[in-house]
C-alpha cells in the first residue's frame, strides 16, 4: 500500500482528501503546514504528497523546495491542491518540482485522474 | 408520459439519431426531457411528446439533443493518443511523404475535447510533422456541442479531467473562470454538424478516423452501416480508432483489428466491404 501525505491547514479538506485517497487504497499521513510536513518526510518519505499552497508557518511552495533538496526528496510525487488557479502559480509550482496540480474545488474524479497522470495509480 | 408516448419517443430518437433507448429507460427520458419541457412551458414530458406528434412541431432537434450523451474528456483512455503518436502518425508520415498531407476525421467530436487532444498530440510531435499539412475535421450531431467546441472554452473541472498540467499551461489561457484553448490549436480543427446515419460520401478520404463512444448507442445494423460507410471514406492504408467498449468483430469484414494494438483497425483489402442498402440521402431537419 502506498502512503500519501496530505498537507493542508484545513481539517475539512484533509478529511475530504483522506476519504478520497483511502478509497483509492492509499495509507494517509496528515500535516497541517509545511513544517509538520517536513518532519513527517524526515521520518519516512511517502510515495505521494497532496499539497496545499497557502498555509501558516511554512507554505506549500517553500516546503516543496526544501523537500526536493532532501536526500531522496526527489522521489515523492507531489500534487499541488490549491485555490491558486492562475498560470503563474502553476508554472512556479512545476518549476519547483511539482508533478501535477489540482485547482480547488476538487472531487474524487480529479484526484484519481491526476494521480493516474503521475503514475501513482 | 404514457407507454404510447414513450414508444413514439423511442421510435423518433432511433430514426433521427440512431439512439436505441431500451424499454426500461423511461426514467432516463423523463429526467432528461423535463427541463426542456418546462422551458417550453409544458407541465410534463407527456405534454411535450404530445406536441412532438404535431406535424408543425419544431422541437424534435431539441429533444434529440437533450437525449444524446455528450460526455467526453481530454485524452480519454490515453492509449488512442499514444497510438496516434507512436504508431499511426509515423506510418502515415512515411506513407504520405510525397503528398505531405494527412486528413483526420473525428466522427463524434462532442464539445471538442477529442479533436483538441488529437491537435495537441500532433503539436507535441513537433518537427517530425514539419512540411506536412494535417487537417482535422470534427463532426457531431449536436450543433450546440460543436458551438462550444469551436469556442474552445472549458470549465476548471473539464480541464482537470485527463489533461496533464503541462499541456494546460502550454496550450490554454485563463479567461475569467474558464480556460480557452490556443487559437493555433483551434485553427487546426474544422467543426461541422453531421449525422452519421446519413450519407457522408462527399467528405472525401481520411487517412485516420476516430469513431469513439458513439457506436455503443446504435443497434447492430446501424453500427454495420456506419462502419461500412466509414471504410469507403478511407484508403487501404488508413487507420480506424474505436472506443474502449467498441469493436468491428462480429459486425463487419470491412475492417480488421490490428494484431497487437487494441482499439486500432485497418481497412481489410481482402474482400470488399459488405454492401448494405444505400444510406438515406437526407439532411438533418
Ligand atoms: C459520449 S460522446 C463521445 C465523444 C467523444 N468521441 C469521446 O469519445 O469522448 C457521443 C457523441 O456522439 C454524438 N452522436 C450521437 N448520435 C450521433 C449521430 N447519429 N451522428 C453523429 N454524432 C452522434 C453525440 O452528440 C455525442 O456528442
Amino acid at each position: 500500500m502506498k502512503t500519501c501525505l496530505v498537507v493542508d491547514d484545513s481539517s475539512v479538506i484533509r478529511k475530504v482528501a483522506r476519504r478520497i485517497l483511502e478509497s483509492l487504497d492509499f495509507k494517509i499521513v496528515e500535516a497541517e503546514d509545511g513544517e509538520q510536513a517536513l518532519d513527517a518526510c524526515r521520518q519516512q518519505l511517502p510515495e505521494a504528497i497532496l499539497l496545499d499552497w497557502n498555509m501558516p508557518k511554512m507554505d506549500g511552495y517553500e516546503f516543496l523546495r526544501m523537500l526536493r533538496r532532501m536526500p531522496g526528496g526527489d522521489k515523492p510525487k507531489v500534487v499541488f491542491c490549491t485555490t491558486e488557479n492562475d498560470v503563474a502559480h502553476i508554472a512556479r509550482a512545476l518549476h519547483a518540482g511539482a508533478n501535477e496540480y489540482i485547482m480547488k474545488p476538487f472531487d474524487k474524479e480529479i484526484v484519481e485522474a491526476k494521480f493516474q497522470e503521475v503514475g501513482l495509480i | 408520459m404514457t407507454p404510447e408516448d414513450f414508444d413514439y419517443l423511442r421510435k423518433m430518437l432511433r430514426e433521427r439519431s440512431g439512439l436505441v433507448l431500451s424499454v426500461d429507460k423511461q426514467y432516463l427520458a423523463e429526467s432528461r426531457l423535463l427541463p426542456l419541457a418546462r422551458r417550453h412551458g409544458f407541465a410534463s414530458v407527456g405534454e411535450l411528446v404530445a406536441q412532438l406528434k404535431m406535424p408543425s412541431c419544431t422541437l424534435a432537434t431539441e429533444v434529440v439533443d437533450a437525449m444524446t450523451t455528450n460526455e467526453t474528456f481530454f485524452f480519454r483512455d490515453k492509449i488512442p493518443f499514444e497510438l496516434l503518436r507512436d504508431s499511426v502518425m509515423p506510418a502515415l508520415l512515411a506513407a504520405r511523404s510525397h503528398t505531405k498531407r494527412v486528413r483526420i476525421w473525428c466522427t463524434a467530436a462532442s464539445t471538442g475535447q477529442e479533436p483538441y487532444s488529437i491537435a495537441m498530440t500532433l503539436r507535441e510531435m513537433g518537427a517530425r510533422l514539419a512540411g506536412f499539412q494535417v487537417d482535422i475535421l470534427a463532426t457531431d450531431l449536436v450543433v450546440g456541442a460543436l458551438d462550444r467546441a469551436r469556442n474552445g472554452l472549458y470549465t476548471q473541472f473539464e480541464v482537470q479531467r485527463g489533461l496533464p498540467i503541462q499541456l494546460l499551461i502550454k496550450y490554454f489561457t485563463k479567461v475569467g473562470e474558464m480556460w480557452q484553448i490556443a487559437p493555433e490549436l483551434r485553427a487546426m480543427v474544422q467543426f461541422r454538424p453531421l449525422n452519421l446515419l446519413y450519407d457522408f460520401s462527399t467528405l472525401g478520404l481520411f487517412d485516420l478516423v476516430f469513431c469513439r463512444n458513439v457506436l455503443i448507442y446504435f443497434d447492430q445494423s446501424t453500427k454495420v452501416s456506419v462502419l461500412d460507410r466509414i471504410a469507403r471514406q478511407m484508403p487501404d492504408d488508413g487507420f480506424l480508432i474505436l472506443g474502449a467498449a467498441e469493436t468491428v468483430v462480429g459486425l463487419t469484414e470491412a475492417f480488421t483489428p490490428h494484431p497487437d494494438k487494441r482499439g486500432l483497425y485497418r481497412p481489410s483489402n481482402a474482400g470488399a466491404p459488405a454492401r448494405l442498402g444505400a444510406p438515406k440521402l437526407a439532411v438533418r431537419a
